[in-house]
């Protein structure tokens, strides 16, 4: 940034930074900031490396035991396993932090961000973008890599729309997930273990066949906390599966418009809830 | 754009206009079924006009709505009834173009990204505030060559003492050359150079741009130096709006003059109008309290003068927190008397 600014110094004095140059210097701070503790970067990465393998792990143990899960084979629930990871991973890297919003409040810094011309939800998404985070998703990457080679799919532009879904939208919507739980936080000061039931808790379930869950808990996880459409869904389109009773796989289609849907939840409940901080709202 | 532009240019020598701003919050106290809510008025019809290029201290109590009030002027908080303009925008609804225009200090917390270098903090302030990069170098330079801040640009603003990041947190507020700064207790905790130094810069930064100023402080000396005109809030409303010298003189606060004796000296008990509130044990120095409705620091000084010579003397002023106390207790004792 400091010879980016240096030379638009030089070229184009008079000409205002637009909003796209403002965020991208947000952005690049965070990461500056972040990787200039190489040492306990390179710890975090590898850690981060270490929740992705020992997650997976538990996969290789049920499947020690079982041939089948859900009526997915061992390689199809790595692949759903990955997805979930892929999406969650790239989410909490991205916007992970925003529910630690009583944090921010408490220390003044809301009140800082309220008082510059930007947007809120903005600066604090841009305010501590984790990169560090990445090893978990290449893990996930990896392990994604190695079950698609074990099943022979044939790519049709369906399921590789299917596939690219994935990293967009699924990712949008556990990061969805995020700003609504911050949004919550406006009412509930130091309700981060509360919503991170949910955010984290929705990895999980979406790391697994939803075929396993009972009815009650599928339906929560597809249709009001939409996790079930980051992974296993995609997955079912893919494999060319038909789904279970309730699920049929082309559900797994409309994953952008779920995605849409929980942005806008996500947005509107963060407007209210800031318009409750500022006391517009109570 | 344009409307709005019509209508700021009309009332572009008011900066602050409130009128009847009152917020109101409400607590919830204990759980369950013993849970109760208490209403607290922490701004109650609170009047106040500033005009462009003013400076105004804002002072009062602890708990007596001067935060509440910057909240509300600053976009931070919605009032509960009343109205509130400043720099022509209304605070809550139009932040982000009010934020163009204003620059606030909080003493206590920090806007700088505490583990970048300074330099960095403002370079994405400027890119925030949309500074084309000409306009926020020539800036930039003006405000480092005033606030001296060219050796503590590479240094992470964690790493800066509190007088070095306060003088940081006063560029990064002015970066964007607001109309008006509000500073929440900008001199908080700092040493006597820092104070120095900021006031300084803050007279030259208003002689220069004519930058109104408002600000909330402890210390009299910030009062003193940089407010043209003080405003005393109590229990959420204005209870005194003038120069501070009327207000002295409204409280009829009494000063305390400490003269040093060349000779030892017995104890003066005898100079009219003064009370001999301290003697050191050789008599040197000496202590008297008066007030000014009475007599004088001249005619003081004159009746000491004429006992013993004099090699110095101090007068101390009253501290904002005792003018407060005494006129909040003349108010209390007295509620129809709100000027």
């Amino acid at each position: 940034m400091g010879e980016s600014l240096a030379r638009e110094v030089t070229d184009r004095a008079d000409v205002r930074p637009s909003a796209f140059t403002m965020w991208r210097v947000l952005l690049a701070s965070r990461l500056r900031a972040q990787t200039s503790y190489r040492a306990s970067f390179a710890l975090d990465l590898f850690g981060n490396l270490g929740i992705a393998l020992l997650e997976f792990t538990e996969l290789w143990v049920i499947f020690a035991n079982v041939k089948a899960l859900g009526g997915l084979s061992f390689a199809q629930t790595a692949v759903v396993f990955a997805f979930a990871n892929i999406a969650f991973s790239l989410a909490d890297l991205i916007v992970g932090h925003v529910d630690e919003l009583p944090r921010y409040i408490r220390a003044g810094t809301l009140d800082a961000f309220l008082v510059r011309p930007a947007s809120v939800l903005g600066q604090l998404i841009t305010s501590d973008i984790s990169p560090k985070r990445i090893t978990r998703t290449l893990g996930a990457v990896a392990v994604f890599i190695i079950a698609i080679a074990h099943l022979d799919i044939a790519w049709t532009p369906l399921r590789i729309w299917a596939l690219i879904s994935v990293p967009i939208f699924g990712t949008a919507i556990f990061a969805a997930l995020f700003v609504t739980a911050a949004g919550l936080q406006f009412w509930l000061i130091d309700g981060a273990e509360v919503t991170n039931a949910f955010t984290y808790g929705g990895s999980y379930v979406a790391s697994y066949p939803a075929s396993l869950y009972q009815n009650v808990l599928r339906t929560f996880f597809t249709f009001v906390m939409p996790a079930i459409f980051t992974a296993y869904l995609p997955a079912l389109v893919i494999f060319g599966e038909s789904g279970p009773a309730g699920l049929p796989a082309w559900l797994g289609l409309l994953t952008p418009l779920m995605a849409g849907i929980s942005w806008g939840v996500a947005l509107g409940l963060w407007r209210l809830g800031l318009r409750h901080y500022t006391g517009a709202g109570s | 754009m344009n409307s709005t532009d019509l209508t700021h240019s009309t009332v572009s020598d008011i900066v602050i206009a409130a009128k009847d701003l009152t917020r109101i919050f409400t607590r919830r106290i204990g759980t369950g079924r013993a849970r109760t809510k208490e209403v607290v008025t922490a701004v109650s019809q609170l009047n106040l006009t500033v005009a462009a290029g003013e400076s105004v201290g804002y002072i009062g109590a602890n708990g007596a709505g001067k935060s509440t009030t910057i909240k509300m002027l600053t976009g931070i908080l919605l009032p509960t009834s009343g109205t509130v303009q400043v720099c022509g925008f209304e605070p809550v609804r139009e932040r982000t173009a009010l934020a163009r225009h204003i620059g606030v200090v909080f003493g206590q917390r920090s806007q700088l990204w505490w583990d970048l270098p300074l330099r960095e903090s403002f370079e994405i302030l400027s890119t925030i505030h949309r500074l084309s990069p000409g306009d926020a170098a020539t800036r930039m330079q003006e405000l480092r060559d005033q606030l001296e801040l060219e050796d503590l640009l590479d240094t992470p603003v964690r790493q800066l003492s509190l007088g070095q990041r306060m003088r940081g947190e006063v560029a990064a507020a002015l970066l964007h050359r607001p109309r008006i700064i509000i500073l929440d207790e900008p001199t908080i905790g700092l040493d006597v150079v820092s104070k120095e130094r900021l006031r300084q810069f803050l007279l030259h930064e208003r002689a220069e741009h004519g930058t109104t100023l408002m600000l909330t402080t402890h210390d009299m000396g910030d009062i003193e130096r940089l407010c043209d005109r003080v405003v005393v809030v109590d229990q959420g409303s204005v209870v005194h709006d003038g120069t501070l010298n009327a207000l002295a003189s409204l409280v009829n606060t009494q000063r305390v003059m400490v003269v040093d004796l060349v000779q030892p000296c017995a104890p003066m008990n005898d100079i009219p109008h003064a009370r001999l509130t301290d003697c050191d044990p050789t008599g040197v120095r000496q202590s008297f309290t008066f007030s000014p409705a009475d007599t004088t620091a001249a005619a003081v000084l004159a009746a000491v003068s004429a006992r013993a010579q004099v090699r110095d003397l101090t007068i101390e002023e009253p501290s904002i927190e005792s003018i407060v106390r005494t006129l909040y207790e003349g108010q209390r004792s007295n509620p129809t008397s709100t000027p």
